[in-house]
């Protein structure tokens, strides 16, 4: 494996998603982060000077809508997911803003 | 304070655009309805939904960027950007990092010292988060989906300004173009407007620019004049003090006049962009953009370059008129109708402002019709009303819209003309006030405007004081 991953971008990568990693989890994604930068590096050995950067995985561009009304109350689907509610809001831990 | 500073100032300003669906779903951006009524899986950011882009958003985007002259992207694109806050139910933020709709574009202020240019950075487009409410009872955050999508437009400034007055100069000129093109209505109370202000300061002649910090939650002019000063203030005592300014978020509390260093939501500055793939590229023709050119509206210098050749106006109350669109649109409308031009000026300057004033609202909030101000300078010319009626009967229509011909008539505030009537009330007054009559015939001309005033009370105030007054001489 070409590429080392340290203890301290683990811990900064695991702060950005919000996990909290066991010390062997830890490991096993300093490993699993490792491969795909490895695999990047492959890719990396083609020549892709004058290849646009794709945006988008078919030749599609400039798709619309017109800006008309189209969805009802949503509220009880939406909700579905809410763990907790209250008042039709989903309720959650305390956040500071 | 030993050394002279100078303030640099840039603005990053969000603005709601004034479609009637979100930015990437055909859920409603309608105000005031229940709590996440207005959602759908788009919006709420659940797997295997897809996005797709309201024309209407890029049509203001590049209409926007063409009034403040940038220049169009002609190939952008959207990304994620990358951040965990309940406001947020993707986890991501769609906007465009890499290739922004705008860019490279200025407006000119106007400024003591003369016309200045700030430029525009950049516009993206880029969608609403939810929004947060406190629960005191549960000590809990509720979550309200509903402004989830909403299409936001943020124009960033280049670091140009230097004062307030030139911040708040450089507000009102953009919210003057947004409404002018009808993109949205661009209130700071209502959040439709928002400004996050970056500021530091340096030494006056320093080439670098110091530490900055970026100023939110200022929710109108006066707000934003007060952080500015504030935080200038503060810096200055830092640096003064030999300490640091140091990058941070800080949060303005009006109530307190006083900011302070928010709990960023995003600890690490660290939004890892990539473009988004559910969404198509945007690729702008020439046909699009010479569409969205011929469509751009009298924007407020030829609108004022024109009503000084229409219309024999005083140039103050051309400035005044057209300092909002709606107030320009309902003056022209009332023209229109066959009013003449200065008498709706001076509807719209005094009764107008003051009563917006007294509620405290917006030229934008106006709600009566075009018709029916025509209706009350017609009422007021023809005489069928005098001034003091019709200023009662205009408070009602500011206030309700009312038909002023329909309300004269309900209410029979109609001017008595059967000369008459006026006769017999006149003769009625000089009778009953002999006191007046005698001081008047001595030489007090005051006793008269007694006299009138009394017909008028008797009267209910229906009569045409002019002809109160002919009689009255007439009769003494
Ligand atoms: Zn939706």
């Amino acid at each position: 494996m070409a590429n080392i991953i340290t203890d301290e971008t683990i811990e900064y990568v695991g702060i950005l998603a919000k996990l909290e990693l066991s010390d062997e989890e830890r490991e096993q994604a300093k490993k699993d982060m490792g491969r795909m930068l490895d695999y990047i590096d492959k890719l990396n050995e083609l020549d892709t000077s004058g290849v646009e950067p794709m945006s988008h995985v078919f030749p599609v561009k400039n798709v619309f809508r017109e800006d008309e009304v189209t969805n009802g109350d949503g509220s009880a689907l939406t909700l579905k997911n809410a763990p907790e509610q209250k008042d039709g809001m989903f309720l959650v831990p305390k956040t500071f803003d | 304070m030993s050394k002279e500073y100078e303030t640099v100032i840039g603005l990053e300003v969000h603005v709601e655009l004034a479609t009637k669906t979100k930015i990437f779903c055909g859920c409603s951006t309608a105000f005031g309805a229940s709590p996440n009524s207005h959602t759908c899986p788009v919006c709420t950011g659940m797997p295997g939904s897809l996005p797709v882009l309201n024309k209407k958003v890029l049509e203001y985007a590049v209409a926007v960027g063409l009034a403040l002259n940038c220049q169009i992207t002609r190939e952008c694109k959207f990304d994620r950007k990358n951040y965990f806050y309940p406001d947020n139910p993707q986890n991501y933020q769609i906007s465009q990092l890499y290739l922004p709709i705008c860019r490279d574009g200025w407006v000119e202020i106007d400024t003591p010292q003369g016309a200045k240019k700030v430029g525009i950075h950049e516009i993206h487009m880029e969608e609403d988060a939810g929004k947060l409410i406190h629960d005191e009872w549960e000590d809990a955050t509720l979550v309200d989906y509903n402004r989830s999508g909403v299409p936001l437009i943020e124009i960033v400034s280049e670091p140009d300004m230097r004062n307030a007055d030139e911040v708040i100069a450089y507000l009102e000129k953009l919210r003057l173009v947004i409404q002018y093109l009808g993109a949205s209505d661009c209130k700071l109370q209502e959040g439709s407007m928002r400004a996050d202000v970056n500021l530091s300061v340096r030494e006056k002649g320093a080439k670098e620019f110091g530490t900055r910090t970026e100023m939110k939650n200022l929710n109108s002019f006066r707000a934003i004049a007060r952080a500015v000063e504030g935080e200038k203030n503060r810096q200055i005592d830092l640096l003064e003090s030999g300490e640091k300014v140091i990058q941070e978020t800080r949060r303005w509390d009006e109530n307190k006049e006083t900011s302070y260093a928010m709990r960023s939501k995003e600890d690490a500055q660290d939004y890892r962009y990539f473009p988004d793939p559910d969404l198509t590229p945007v690729s702008i023709s020439d046909e699009f953009l010479e569409e969205i050119r011929r469509r751009q509206p009298e924007f407020r210098t030829e609108k004022m370059k024109r009503y000084r050749e229409e219309f024999d106006l005083p140039d103050y109350d051309i400035e005044i008129i057209t300092s909002s669109k709606h107030m320009a649109d309902i003056f022209e409308a009332t023209v229109a109708l066959g009013a003449q031009p200065k008498k709706v000026s001076n509807w719209l300057m005094v009764e107008t402002l003051r009563l917006l004033k007294e509620q405290e609202e917006d030229p934008e909030d106006i709600r009566f019709s075009p018709e029916n101000l025509a209706k009350l300078i017609r009422l007021s010319e023809e005489k069928a009303i005098n001034s003091t009626v019709a200023k009662e009967v205009f408070e009602v229509m500011f206030r309700e819209n009312v038909d002023p011909e329909q309300y004269v008539e309900e209410k029979g505030l109609k001017m008595v003309s059967d000369e008459g009537a006026l006769r017999k009330t006149v003769e009625e007054v000089i009778a009953a006030n002999p006191q007046s009559v005698q001081d008047y015939r001595n030489g007090k001309e005051k006793a008269l405007g007694f006299l009138v005033g009394q017909t008028m009370k008797a009267m209910k105030g229906k009569a045409d004081p002019a002809s109160v007054n002919r009689l009255l001489k007439e009769l003494l």
